[in-house]
């Protein structure tokens, strides 16, 4: 057998092992996208971490963001539309020795994958989920996305978005995510903290990131979140607080909160589930030689 | 082939599946082949239910075509089923409940009132304890010995806590032996004939392939009929190893198997008709991945929910086509428990061998209905080869790489210096897409035409390596029989019954639907004297398949699409009129 053996979540920096570094496939995102910050904060919280290359899968969807397992160096899955969480859910299930990150953006995972986003959130999936959420959908060529804003203009709505859009902080809160923060791809460095901090978590982490698409939507563009977000880490903000993450996750306008909003610490799905107690599945013995007895039920 | 079959009826939460199982477990333990049929509707109380278990020192495949006992725990279940009765049958009720004079039965059935009831309040003030007394007196009517009775009940009560197998060993020796003085053992009863046999539904020898097939991940969305291939999964996963996730739907559910697949565990995912419906799109993703993949559909009568809890094979189409755009896939259609057993362990070994999702087509009434099935015919002892073949070589790695057979060497996340991404978009050999820049280039175009082709070339392999067409019977019969699935169980049990009369007839049977050896097909096809199509189905699409494989148009079609399976009786008169 080959070796199998993988990392523990996070390891210090000393493996010979390659880390996750950048492809010779450039990403093919419009100059200035938000998601060029997105891919940078991630290969810089994995790196940080020093998990070996081979130890890491990124899971995507469909979308502009969702090309990002193709520009790092890890194992990746590239699936279809709205699908990214459960498949990364059956990585970490068949092998819970991976670091499982799940990509994509705010239509993929809070429009037509809104339903495994509440219900990997539930279980507590020990993975983390960056959501470059730019509030339009950007592949499609600019039609309304389940956050955009009231009121906006889009291909899809000239008279402007009648549908109030989805909070994804305020559904993770609910939803029982136990790591619940926002980035800024306009800041790299203080996104690559939260990103290994959640990844670090043990349970499903969400990093919803303000990722502006320069393309197709001018209303939230990187000067619109520059003039507003402010840092809760600066703000006496406690995380352990859910009534106050629930307060910080309503405040939209002049002022929009970034950083950690909750952290919890509750058994996971894999922690919970009595089959992987005997390690990781992929590595456990299948069939079933020598377990004749199991027929005496049928008689 | 002796037989007999003893009919149980009543109201859905009347305990009637668990009477009749007794039975047919008591007929499986006298060593005797059991065909056990669980007719019910879509209610949880009320309504007509009923339960029968033809035992036979044959081998019966279908339901058959009468009964020689009926208990009917309700006046419904006499009206129901009274012109089903053999000459010389019995109806077993109690008086207490409803009055049944001989004059209201047709000539030569008897009724026997026996005082389930109140044998049941000598022992406690439930009245379900009826059950036991009425199942007394059928054994007794049935030739099933009483000690084989009790220890069937013990151990289905086994479990339970108090005085509850107490009870109805009590109440089922009582029933015994109201009937002992009142009545003689059927005609057609038969004694035990050695060893007993197992007794399984076919989602239980599903469940059980899928586990020693070395399936590890199963996810699944509770749908009838598939739902029990789960509910066996999960009673057994902690001491089989078996991860069992009931997903939020059927798209998270083969998302989540081929998830699991990828990073190297064997994964299924089981649902019905309105399930596969969604799973579609994720199939084809299983396809452009090369992810191994099983997927159960197991089919009731369509189209929408149709009727939830009947039969048909009106998915073939759905299965053939499912998914946008051309990908590989095997799909096979076991016939009975035992073929359904062999065929997971054929498909997982398929799926891995092609990387390409293979599809096991079976329905409702395989599903959930019970047959016998010998032990030596369950070999647990199904080589199970580690997921983790390839050996970085320190140069690049291709995941989709061009071969002769279209398979490409498959790596497993944790395998260091193998690293890949996956996609759903058209790649290349790495893995890298070629769907945006790349697309509509004159050297990516051709990229695409290869790839295509190295995936589609995996059809030729599944074809030479999945179980062949099956001629059963007489090379020379004046008629052929075609079928498929569950329906090939009832057309033996016609050809029986055929050959018997002077008839005799053969089956071309099909355990792998798709992809065929078009020539071969053809071949069997063309030595016919005379095909008779056997299809539950409106259009009969493995025939309209069939005919665009290799060109045969069959003349002669029996299609059923009534929810109901087929009984002997419909085929041999078909057959009779096409002869």
């Amino acid at each position: 057998m080959a070796d199998t053996t993988v990392a523990p979540k996070a390891t210090t920096v000393g493996t010979a092992l390659p880390l996750v570094g950048k492809t010779d496939t450039k990403p093919t995102w419009c100059p200035g996208c938000g998601d060029f910050g997105v891919v940078a904060a991630v290969e810089m919280a994995v790196k940080r971490l020093g998990i070996p290359s081979h130890n890491v899968v990124i899971v995507s969807g469909i979308g502009c963001s969702s090309n990002l397992p193709h520009f790092l160096s890890s194992y990746g899955f590239h699936g279809i539309h709205g699908r990214a969480l459960p498949v990364a859910e059956g990585i970490r299930w068949a092998n819970h020795g991976l670091t499982v990150i799940g990509t994509g953006g705010d239509g993929d995972g809070f429009g037509i994958g809104a339903g495994h986003f509440v219900h990997a959130m539930r279980r507590n999936v020990d993975l983390t989920y960056v959501t470059m959420d730019n509030q339009i959908y950007g592949l499609t060529t600019g039609q309304a996305s389940p956050t955009s804003t009231m009121g906006q203009k889009t291909k899809s709505t000239p008279n402007g978005v009648i549908e109030n859009p989805i909070d994804p902080i305020a559904l993770a809160l609910a939803s029982g995510a136990t790591y619940v923060a926002r980035g800024f791809s306009g800041d790299v460095k203080h996104l690559a903290d939260l990103v290994a901090k959640g990844i670090q978590h043990k349970g499903f982490a969400l990093v919803d990131v303000f990722s502006p698409c320069v393309t197709y939507n001018k209303i939230n563009t990187f000067d619109f979140f520059r003039q507003r977000v402010y840092k809760l880490e600066s703000a006496g903000h406690n995380p352990a607080d859910l009534v106050a993450a629930w307060q910080r996750s309503l405040e939209w306008g002049d002022k929009i909160p970034i950083g950690l909003f909750y952290e919890t610490d509750r058994p996971t799905y894999e922690d919970l589930e009595e089959v992987l107690s005997a390690g990781p599945l992929a590595l456990q013995p299948a069939g079933l030689h020598g377990k004749e007895k199991l027929l005496d039920e049928f008689v | 082939m002796s037989e007999i079959a003893v009919r149980v009826g009543g109201q859905a939460g009347d305990g009637i599946q668990s009477i009749g199982e007794s039975l047919a477990r008591g007929f499986s333990r006298m060593g005797l082949h059991v065909f056990g049929l669980n007719a019910y509707q879509s209610v949880i109380r009320g309504g007509h239910v009923w339960f029968q278990a033809r035992a036979s020192d044959g081998r019966p495949e279908s339901p058959g075509d009468g009964a020689d006992i009926l208990y009917a725990l309700d006046r419904t279940t006499v009206d129901v089923h009274a012109a089903g009765l053999r000459s010389g049958s019995t109806v077993i009720f109690d008086p207490e409940k409803f009055a049944l004079a001989a004059s209201d039965l047709p000539n030569g059935v008897t009724p026997l009132g026996v005082p389930t009831l109140e044998i049941a309040r000598k022992y406690t003030s439930q009245s379900i304890l009826q059950n036991a007394g009425g199942l007394g007196a059928t054994a007794f009517l049935a030739g099933i010995p009483l000690d084989l009775l009790h220890q069937v009940l013990t151990d289905s009560f086994g479990r339970k806590a108090g005085d509850i197998v107490a009870w109805n060993v009590g109440a089922s020796t009582d029933g015994y032996r109201f009937a002992e003085q009142h009545a003689s053992p059927n005609a057609r009863a038969l004694s035990r004939r050695g060893a007993p046999k197992l007794l399984m539904t076919g989602n239980s020898a599903i469940a059980l392939g899928a586990a020693a097939a070395g399936c590890k991940f199963l996810a699944q969305y509770p749908m009838t009929p598939a739902s029990s291939i789960m509910h066996w999964m999960a009673a057994h996963s902690t001491q089989l190893g078996v991860v069992v996730k009931q997903a939020e739907d059927e798209l998270a559910a083969i998302n989540m198997a081929i998830g699991a697949s990828f990073a190297g565990v064997r994964s299924m995912t089981a649902t019905s008709g309105g399930g596969f419906s969604l799973m579609v799109e994720a199939l084809g993703m299983a396809g452009m991945t090369e992810t191994p993949l099983v997927v159960v559909d197991s089919q009731r009568a369509g189209p929408s929910t149709g009727l939830p809890t009947k039969t048909e094979q009106g998915d073939l189409n759905l299965m053939l086509g499912a998914g946008q755009g051309e990908f590989p896939r095997a799909i096979l259609a076991p016939a009975t428990p035992s073929e359904a057993y062999r065929a997971m362990i054929d498909a997982f070994r398929l799926a891995e061998e092609w990387q390409t999702p293979v599809l096991v087509a079976v329905d409702l009434h395989l599903s959930e209905n019970y047959m016998t099935v010998d032990r030596e015919e369950i070999d647990l002892e199904v080589p199970v080869p580690s997921l983790f073949q390839v050996q970085p070589n320190g140069g690049s790695y291709l995941r989709y790489q061009y071969t002769p057979s279209g398979v490409s060497p498959r790596a497993i996340p944790g395998q260091p210096g193998l690293n890949f991404v996956a996609g759903s978009d058209e790649h290349d050999e790495r893995g890298h897409l070629i769907s945006d820049i790349r697309a509509g280039i004159p050297r990516w175009i051709s990229e695409r035409q290869q790839m295509m082709e190295k995936r589609m070339r995996k059809l030729h392999g599944l074809a030479a390596n999945a179980p062949a067409p099956v001629l059963e019977g007489p090379a020379d019969a004046p008629l052929t029989f075609v079928a498929w699935g569950s329906t090939v169980a009832a057309v033996r049990d016609a050809m029986a019954e055929l050959r018997a009369t002077g008839h005799p007839t053969n089956l071309l049977r099909f355990p792998t639907l798709y992809p065929l050896d078009a020539e071969k097909v053809a071949a069997l096809l063309g030595k016919a004297r005379k095909t008779l199509l056997v299809e539950a189905n409106f259009s009969g699409q493995f025939g309209r398949l069939l005919r665009a494989e290799t060109g045969y148009q069959f003349s002669h079609r029996l299609l059923k699409y009534d929810g109901e399976p087929f009984f002997p009786h419909e085929i041999v008169a078909r057959a009779l009129e096409v002869m």
